[in-house]
Formats: C-alpha cells, structure tokens, sequence
C-alpha cells in the first residue's frame, strides 16, 4: 500500500505528528533520558524535571491559569477518568449526584455508567439537533446533591462546540464543579481560566499533531480531587508514574507552533468541500453545526446508503474516514452522538465524518468529492431505498 | 495488515451480483436488522409446475457483508426448488464467502432471512396459510434461531448465551448467561425483543442478564 498517496480525513481521531514535534522528542530519549523524581539524585534528573516544568509554565499561560496546577496524563482517556472518579470518591460524602451529556466521548460516559452501578446518580442534560446542550434544562437538573458537571467543549463526531463560559457560570452559581473534556477543543479555541468558571480540564495533543499517549487536566483545587492510581508520588500526588518525559516535550512543541492560521486554511478547506458537497451530491443532511463548529468537522449523511459501505468503497479509492453507522461501531450500536440529537437510525446509517487537518490541500478535497460521487451513486443503485420512499 | 474480509467477500461487494428488482415478482420480502440497521429486499420468480426459482434479485442498505452475502445466497438458490432453497443455512452461504469476522455473521443471516421470507411470502400468495401457532418456548427456540452473538458469531440458541425462557399470560422473559456490561449486550436485547414483540399473543418481552 503507498500510505503517502493517501488522503487521510479522519483527524479527529488522532493527526500526523509535526516534525519539530519529533525532532524536540527524539532529544529526550538520546540525549536527555533522566526523570524528574530523580531531582535529589542527579544532575539527569534535574534538567528532565526543568524541560517538564517548562511545557508546564508554557500550559499555563497560554490558559491563562493563575491558581490550580497542570497534571501531566497519558491521554485524553486518563484525564477524565481521573477528574470524574477522583472527584466522585473525594466528595461522595456531599453528594452523589453528576450531571453530564449524552453526546460525551466514551471515556466519560462508560466512567458514568460504571459510577451508576456503585451508586451515583447520573442526569443526562438533552441537547439539540445540532448537539447544542439545553442550558434551561441543565440548570434545573441541579440539586443540593449535585457534585459535578462533566460537558465536553468541543464534539468528537459532529464537532458541535458548547458555550463552556456559560455552562462554567450555572455551575458557579449553584456551588457545582465543572469539568469540561476540550480533548478536540483547545488549542482551536481558547481557553480562559481567570474568565472562565471551569474547575476541571482535559487537553490532548494528539489531535494538534502531538504525540499519542500523553495529555494533561488542569484542576483550580487540589482539595476537590483524590488519585485512582495508586503509586509513587509524582505529580502532585494526584498522578503516580513515571512522568513521559519525551512525550511531555513533544506536547509542548506542538502548542508552541500551533498557529491560527493553519486553522484558518482548515476552515476554509472545510467550508470548500461542504459546498462541493452540497452542489454535487442530492439527498444529503449536513449534521454538523455551521456556527459554533470546529474547523475540521464536517459530519454529513447520505441516504439510503450505508456508511461502511462508503467508508471501504472510499478507503479502497485511498481516501480514510469514519462513519457514525453501526455496522462500523464496535458495539454494533449506530452512533449515540447522532441518536441523542435526535436523528433516526436511518441518518446514523449514512453519516460520515470529514476530519481535516493543516497537511491537507484543496487537490485532495477535489478529489474526495469526485471519488465520493461516484461511490454514493453506485451505491444507491444498489439500494432498495429511495427519494419519497 | 488487510481489511479483515476475504478476497471473495470484497470481490462481491465490489462487483455483486443479481442486484435489482423483478417487475411483478412471485415473492417479495424485505427483512431489516435491529442489530445494525442494515436492509435487504429479496425479489423472486417461480416457475408454477417445477416450483423451482427461476430468477432472484436483491437490493440491499447494507455493509461491505451484507451486500456480499445477499450476492452469494442469491446465485446459490437460483434454479433450485423452493425446498432445496429452504435449506439454505447461514452458515454455508459464510463458507462460500470464505468466511466472515464473528460480528459481522448476523449480516449474513439477514440476507437468509430475506430469501426465506420471500419464499414465505410466495407460498402465502398461492393460499398455503398457516394457523396461528401460540408462543411456546418452542417456538421462541425456534425464533430466536438466527440470533447471532457477535462476541462468538454463534446462534444465541444451542452456544449457552441462553440461561432461560419463560413464558406467562403474554409475558416473555428472557435470561442470558452474560453481563450486561458487555459491548455487545444491548444490541442482542434489542434483536431479540424485536424478534418476538411482534407475536399476535405477545404483551411484553423482558430481557436479564446474569452470570
């Protein structure tokens, strides 16, 4: 297979490392290998804790952080782990209620899930048909036993970006934590924490072309969080193991050189494929918000046809995505993003999702659009479905 | 690595065939999967005298598998009598595509399904009505056939996923020796109650799980 000619859309799954993210890493297994537990020991030790501390300080600023500290993890799934259950068993004894979407990655709906059998009460606030949550309802789903409030910033598969300023206030007002999962949300979007009422945070960078296996949450009290690991006492205490020093480097290279102007250029490739798509293609529902969307999500269905079949008619034209059909889910069950907005199993059946990342041209989207023309209509040739049927 | 279907399934999904509709077929059904959402239309036309099929079509809104199968169980009945068609099992339709991964068996059995309700449907239209029969364990055995588990890609029924059926005054209730935290517990629940919510005695279908 030439894996270079291919066209990879499904950035928001996990992006291309960049080479200077590579380049700062590769130091930090040849030459700079100590840890930074090793402080009282060694020299090596020293300078690793100095290199992490500074992705710390650089974390900081760029969220504006004036209290709490910054928690190095291994990724997104970790981090909110971590927030959801540490912060469940610490205050337990106030209150055993959460409130949180059904629209939320798996890593924080699986925890729910898992806090409901222990005993927890978990409310699921509603959202709209474009995966807006319904700011009325969550207010009065608040009680006296409500400990936290766990909203994603930003959708993994329709991209939908919640008002995390606003949600942040209703919390604050009623005594309620908050944490919002922004793995697909910063640095795309910024993110104030002396503006913005969030106690809890989860960052990843492998999805702004950083190292896989590394993230960070930021946390305003320590006080309101205890560890799920236990171990050694790295991190504040918070999280045990060893620290992934060059992972950590790379996590900081790639927020330095994340620049908006490569966000613009994914927009606009975005908004460029949309109106082929809609030009080109009949019979299609754009799932995806227009305002308040990521730049690099476009979630869109085709009817009457199936999305794997796509995805591998697609993948065989050299063209890599996703679909929210549950032929493609792991649990045979279509997507629950789509199902919570209130769209049919139907539409879950032919979504597909266009993730777009700063190494994509205008060429490979001209492409994409033709290859998908010619495999949606082979495809609804051979479907027992049509228009007013 | 590859994609984890054979050359054979992949060819006929790339190339399947049989695929359109027969203008005022003998027998027709369409039978659609809780499981996944997939659809398959089955079209038949039977010679009166033989009552063998002398022509079969299909469309399907289905995955890579289910396109695949619905191209082979076609071209394996054509010419054959409606009897030897009956016959027909999901698990040879999978050897002929060289085999399929566990959790995309119940494609295939969709595809079967599909056939068999046409040739149903076929008899229907020529008279042959059947009584009602009341819902027995027996005949939830029976329905419950085609159950796939995707963990295993075995039949539900006879693989011990099955711990016990209960039948009382319209009520089914259901027990399967699995837990309910696994990845795939609600999709057999939901194509199981489908399966059975539809019984003309039939009140309420309720499904545990235990281990």
């Amino acid at each position: 297979m030439e894996i270079n000619k291919r066209i990879y859309l499904d950035n928001a799954t996990t992006t291309r490392v960049d080479d200077e993210v590579i380049k700062e890493m590769e130091i930090y297994y040849k030459d700079i290998y100590g840890v930074p537990s090793s402080i009282f020991s060694h020299k090596d030790g020293l300078i690793a804790k100095e290199a992490i501390e500074k992705v710390r300080n650089l974390l900081s600023q760029r969220l504006n952080k004036k209290e709490g500290e910054i928690i190095f993890t291994s990724g997104g799934t970790e981090s909110n782990n971590l927030i959801i259950k540490g912060v469940a068993y610490k205050l337990q004894e106030k209150g055993k209620h959460i409130i949180t979407s059904p629209i939320e990655h798996l890593s924080v709906l699986n925890v729910m899930k898992n806090l409901e059998r222990e005993g927890f009460e978990i409310s699921y606030v509603p959202v709209d048909e474009h995966g807006f949550v319904d700011l009325t309802k969550l207010k009065k789903l608040i009680k006296k036993e409500t400990i936290l409030i766990s909203i994603q910033h930003v959708n993994q598969e329709v991209g939908t970006v919640q008002n995390i300023e606003e949600i942040g206030k209703i919390a604050k007002e009623s005594k309620v934590l908050f944490h919002t999962d922004s793995s697909l949300g910063f640095p795309y979007f910024d993110i104030d924490l002396e503006k913005m009422d969030i106690n809890f945070l989860t960052i990843t960078p492998h999805k702004f072309y950083g190292p896989k296996g590394v993230g960070a949450i930021y946390v305003r009290d320590l006080n309101k969080i205890k560890p799920i690991l236990n171990g050694g006492y790295n991190e504040f205490n918070l999280r045990p193991g060893t620290e992934n020093v060059p992972s950590i480097m790379g996590f900081g290279k790639a927020i330095e050189i994340f620049n908006k102007e490569d966000v613009k250029k994914i927009e606009n490739l975005k908004k460029y494929l949309l109106a082929r798509i809609v030009k080109e293609i009949e019979d299609i529902r754009i799932n995806s918000p227009i305002e308040n969307s990521h730049p690099g999500i476009l979630n869109i269905t085709f009817f009457y046809i199936e999305g794997e079949s796509i995805v591998l008619r697609m993948d065989m034209l050299g063209v890599s995505l996703i679909t929210g059909s549950a032929c493609f889910s792991k649990s045979l069950e279509a997507s629950h993003v789509l199902l919570a907005m209130g769209l049919s199993h139907e539409i879950a059946h032919g979504s597909i999702r266009f993730s777009l990342s700063k190494y994509n041209t205008k060429e490979e989207m001209d492409y994409v659009v033709d290859s998908l023309k010619e495999t949606v209509k082979i495809l609804r040739d051979l479907s027992p479905l049509k228009k007013e049927n | 690595m590859s994609l984890p279907y054979s050359k054979k399934v992949i060819e006929l999904f790339l190339n399947p065939k049989n695929v359109g509709e027969i203008e005022n077929p003998d027998g027709v059904a369409t039978e659609g999967s809780p499981a996944c959402g997939d659809m398959v239309t089955v079209y038949l036309k039977v010679d009166k005298e033989s009552l063998k099929i002398v022509d079969v079509k299909f469309k399907s809104f289905g995955c890579a598998s289910n396109i695949a199968t619905a191209s082979i169980v076609t071209e394996m009945v054509k010419g054959k009598t409606l009897d030897e068609a009956k016959n027909v099992t999901w698990k040879e339709v999978i050897e002929e595509v060289g085999g399929l991964p566990p959790v995309k068996i119940h494609c295939s059995v969709l595809a079967v399904d599909a056939l068999q309700a046409a040739i149903i449907n076929y008899e229907e239209r020529m008279g042959i009505q059947k009584e009602k029969e009341p819902t027995d364990e027996n005949l939830i055995r029976k329905r419950l056939r085609h159950v796939i588990d995707p963990n295993t890609g075995k039949e539900i029924i006879g693989s011990n996923v099955v711990k016990k059926i209960e039948v009382n005054d319209g009520v089914i209730n259901i027990i399967l020796n699995m837990e309910e935290e696994n990845q795939f517990a609600n999709s057999i629940k939901e194509e199981i109650i489908e399966k059975l919510k539809y019984r003309w005695d039939i009140k309420e279908v309720n499904i545990n799980f235990e281990r």
